[in-house]
């Protein structure tokens, strides 16, 4: 019973942890678009790519944010959380 | 003449080894406490001792000594640069320190307009602190960045800054900021609010934390990949990771030094955004100008009181 119960626990830690990893989708895209305007953006006044640059990486550091919430999350499931799951485990079964 | 530049070169040599010493002091520190182990692990800061305190025990962790080891290379080095310093620029060095100064106050000046004029030192220490404290990984130390205490540290530090400038004009004005654009919304206004501390904190380790890991998975794979491929050679060569060698050294190139010292110019860039955007310089500028005019108002009586005694 005992080993079921780690599988379950370490199963299901790193099933959570890719699950997570989907929140990288949305900052891919919304970069990917960013960098594509201010691609057009350069192309049309190459004099103001200093401004569209910085004014570009400002705002894709902002779009990543939500993606790393979900990368810290995976990497939380990965290394922390399984001592910490397995530890109340045996909490309750000493018990 | 002789004495002195000789004394010169002394005081120089004592900088520089005063910039190079702490760092090797961490290296030998985490040698000597690394415990023997058989492949690649991955693992948080280690801790070097513990002070017992009353309320709990203190650790004191390779984070915390790395990082303070960074600030001592980094006082060495400035020390070094201005060393010798005159009105006219006579040394090289002079000119390296005169540039990076200007850089960082036009930087500051371009980002945060003439009232944070004076923001320039604070920017520019904790951009190459960040950005010294990633670059430690490729010495094979423990970037104190990937610590989330170290960067949280930062982070509140940079949040306290952010509501001490909001509080500028006058506490009312900061309540009422909560309550736009309706009242009704005040409760997603309080979770942005202490969102930026631990997004700007997330973010700076996530970065540099998820880096190594991939730099240590790609190591390890490279040396299965290496046993699997020339296994077959004789003795001590089969066992050798021959893959391991140079090959990682490219993604440090990207994971270390570009993605560290990116995450540096971010974390400067999103302090200075988030003062200077959060502070209502009209607002301020009116209560300044109403507490002035009291003051004078109040000047004026005295002194008409005193004359008519």
């Amino acid at each position: 019973m005992l080993e079921l119960a780690l599988g379950i626990i370490l199963g299901g830690c790193a099933i959570g942890a890719g699950l997570a990893m989907i929140a990288g989708i949305g900052p891919g895209i919304g970069e990917g678009n960013a960098v594509a305007k201010a691609c057009e953006a350069i192309g049309r006044q190459p004099e103001s790519k200093g401004d569209v640059t910085s004014t570009m990486i400002t705002g894709c550091i902002i779009a990543e944010t939500t993606g790393l919430y979900g990368l810290v999350i995976a990497i939380l499931l990965i290394f922390v959380a399984p001592r910490q799951f397995v530890n109340i485990l045996m909490e309750t079964i000493g018990k | 003449m002789n004495t002195k530049s000789r004394r010169f070169l002394a005081v120089d040599i004592l900088l520089l080894v005063g910039a190079i010493l702490p760092l090797v002091a961490c290296m030998v520190l985490k040698v000597l406490f690394t415990p023997a182990s058989e492949g690649i692990t991955i693992t948080g800061a280690l801790v070097y001792f513990t002070i017992p305190t009353p309320v709990q025990p203190l650790p004191i962790t390779e984070a915390q000594v790395n990082s303070w080891a960074v600030m001592l290379t980094i006082l060495c080095l400035c020390l070094y640069l201005t060393h010798g310093i005159a009105v006219r620029p006579g040394t090289k060095r002079q000119l390296a320190a005169e540039w990076v100064v200007e850089k960082c106050k036009n930087m500051v000046h371009n980002n945060m307009g003439d009232y944070f004029a004076g923001f320039a030192p604070f920017i520019a220490a904790i951009m190459t602190l960040s950005g010294l404290s990633s670059l430690l990984s490729l010495l094979g130390l423990f970037p104190p960045t990937s610590d989330m205490n170290v960067v949280a540290g930062w982070a509140i530090l940079v949040f306290s800054l952010i509501t001490y400038y909001k509080f500028k004009a006058g506490p009312i004005k900061y309540l009422k900021s909560f309550a736009e654009p309706v009242p009704f919304l005040a409760p997603m206004n309080i979770i942005s609010e202490a969102a930026t501390p631990v997004s700007m904190a997330f973010r700076h380790y996530g970065n540099i934390l998820s880096g190594s890991i991939i730099s240590v998975l790609i190591a390890a794979a490279l040396g299965g990949l290496s046993n699997l491929v020339l296994g077959w050679l004789p003795g001590i060569l089969g066992e050798f990771p021959f893959l391991r060698i140079g090959i990682p050294a490219v993604l440090s190139l990207y994971f270390d030094i570009f993605s560290g010292c990116l995450q540096a110019f971010i974390f400067a860039t999103l302090t200075m955004m988030y003062v200077s955007g959060g502070f209502p310089q009209e607002d301020y500028e009116k209560r300044k100008a109403r507490r002035e005019a009291r003051k004078r108002e109040k000047l004026l009586a005295k002194t008409a009181q005193a004359e008519k005694a």
